[in-house]
């Protein structure tokens, strides 16, 4: 490890570190992560399944046809499984760290609490798992005959990038509050079921439920937005601005908290 | 039988330090639920041609999801699985074969229990929720209906809890379990009928799925309750159910023999 003074080489450093050892990690249990790939896949399959039996019955949601939907499915898998590969598992542990004291030592570490927390663990199995949900996303735009150009690519992915992290400071935020209630896995747990509403067309939601999942929790922005500038949807780049507002608030959001949750943190034994 | 009242007793106070996690997983499973039902209201605002789809009305399909909702609070299996298996891998099964007591049988009773919790405890937000959708919510018309939908609930129930627990013993072969109960969850929620009744697929697929167990496990007793089930289908689909039953519980008692002698083997 070199000690260098520029902090982010310093960082990426680590970073690395801690890349190799997840992979050796993961190869130790090579069926297992062969298994769990299968089980992303059939799952990810199912939503593509539901999709294609309604559409049977409908040629419309709103104004999404059928794969215009399933590439959304596709966008919401893609950056799904880029937060799980990253920053989930690690989310998860949190309050294990907690509760067993761990944490106290991770304090005393030289380097950033929250960068050791939220990154320790990569899932590398989320980046397999991503690359179905670019075959997907690419055969959609084949059946739409539509191809969208370099600069919507571009902004595609930075997009994912920010519903990334989107979808990081919100199970950041649930993972922090396991310093006051210890029982945040039900919370975590119940972040599963957002996923599935990252996943539908905006245009099938109106009133309460739509203004709550915009502007609270921006599930209905985090997928939908970058998949309709994919597809050219977007009427104005309101949304896009609205997201990316709305990442920074959950960015602070949660900072905020993490700084709250830390002073007042007292460790599991003392 | 006294021991098994004992059993559902500390069933009942073990799942109770659960009570507040259960109100949060029941109320967070129903943003899903709502985000399913409005999905489904506008596919049926966009179709002005026809009032139904495949032959529900808007009512209908939205009492379907409400009927799932129920059935499942009543019957699924959620940590039943992932503690028989971690009594296997413990080693913690091993004083069961010392005891009087039958680990199915126990097993089961700590099953009902907490169903009966989990249910009691989810009864206020889905009962609100159901309220908020009353005008969507079709209740049967014949009182024999009710009857033959809570026979078929009881089963479903069984069929539930002896395929996670014939999955559970797994645990005895393998070191890992939990993505063998994810493959067979994913089968059961779209050949069951969670994501959507069964017989909106083209009948070609539904015939088929109804040779396999699943239809029983969810969409069985969610059918009769909607009326799509009746007179002679009614009595035949109960029987395949019955029968669906017994299989799973010979099933069960084999697999068992099979892992406590992989056990001993290892054990001894």
């Amino acid at each position: 490890m070199n000690l260098s003074l520029n902090p982010l080489r310093r960082y990426l450093g680590l970073y690395g570190a801690l890349w190799k050892n997840s992979v050796v990690r993961e190869m130790g249990f090579k069926s297992n992560f062969l298994l769990w790939i299968v089980v992303e896949l059939l799952w990810f399959s199912l939503h593509v399944a539901f999709i294609a039996v309604i559409y049977m019955h409908t040629k419309q949601i709103g104004d999404w046809s059928k794969w215009q939907v399933i590439l959304l499915i596709g966008a919401a898998h893609f950056i799904q499984q880029i937060f799980q590969a990253l920053f989930l598992s690690n989310c998860i542990q949190i309050s294990e760290h907690v509760r067993t004291g761990k944490l106290d030592f991770m304090l005393l570490l030289p380097v950033n609490t929250r960068f050791l927390v939220s990154l320790r663990v990569v899932d590398l199995g989320g980046f397999i798992n991503a690359t179905s949900a670019i075959v997907l996303m690419i055969y959609s735009l084949k059946q739409l005959h539509y191809t969208p150009s370099l600069a919507q690519i571009g902004g595609f992915l930075g997009l994912v990038v920010v519903g990334v992290l989107v979808h990081y400071s919100l199970m950041f935020t649930l993972a922090a509050t396991s310093f006051f209630t210890v029982r945040a896995q039900g919370i975590i747990w119940g972040y599963w079921s957002l996923f599935n509403i990252a996943r539908m067309p905006d245009a099938a939601f109106r009133g309460f439920f739509k203004s709550f999942f915009t502007f609270a929790l921006p599930m209905l922005l985090v997928v939908n937005v970058p998949a309709k500038l994919l597809l050219n949807k977007l009427t104005s780049p309101g949304d896009i601005l609205l997201l990316l507002a709305l990442a920074v608030a959950c960015a602070f959001g949660s900072e905020a908290l993490w700084r709250f949750s830390l002073k007042r943190y007292t460790s599991a034994s003392s | 039988m006294k021991k098994y009242l004992h059993v559902i007793n500390i069933g009942i106070q073990n799942t109770l330090v659960y009570r507040v996690n259960f109100v949060f997983r029941s109320m967070f499973a129903l943003i899903p639920l709502f985000a399913t039902i409005s999905l489904w209201r506008a596919i049926f605002a966009g179709k002005t041609d026809a009032p139904t789809i495949a032959g529900y009305t808007l009512a209908q399909m939205i009492s379907y999801y409400l009927i799932v909702t129920i059935v499942d609070a009543l019957t699924a299996v959620t940590e039943d699985d992932w503690q028989i298996a971690a009594d296997i891998k413990d080693g913690r099964i091993s004083q069961f074969l010392l005891k009087p007591i039958d680990y199915l049988t126990y097993r089961f009773c700590l099953f009902g229990a907490g169903r009966f919790i989990y249910t009691a405890v989810a009864a206020i937000p889905v009962a609100l929720f159901i309220l908020y959708l009353r005008k969507y919510f079709v209740a049967p018309a014949d009182p024999a209906t009710w009857g033959w939908f809570a026979l078929s609930i009881v089963m479903t129930a069984a069929l539930q809890f002896l395929i996670s627990y014939s999955l559970a013993l797994l645990a005895f072969w393998l070191v890992e379990i939990s993505t063998v109960i994810f493959i067979v969850f994913a089968f059961e929620a779209i050949a069951g009928g969670h994501l959507f009744p069964l017989d909106i697929l083209p009948p070609a697929i539904a015939n088929v799925l109804a040779f396999t167990p699943f239809p029983y496990q969810m969409f069985f007793p969610v059918s009769i309750y909607v009326g799509k089930v009746t007179g002679d289908a009614l009595y035949r689909g109960l029987i395949i159910q019955a029968a669906w039953v017994v299989i799973a519980y010979l099933g069960a008692r084999w697999v068992w023999n099979r892992g406590i002698r992989k056990y001993s083997a290892v054990g001894g």
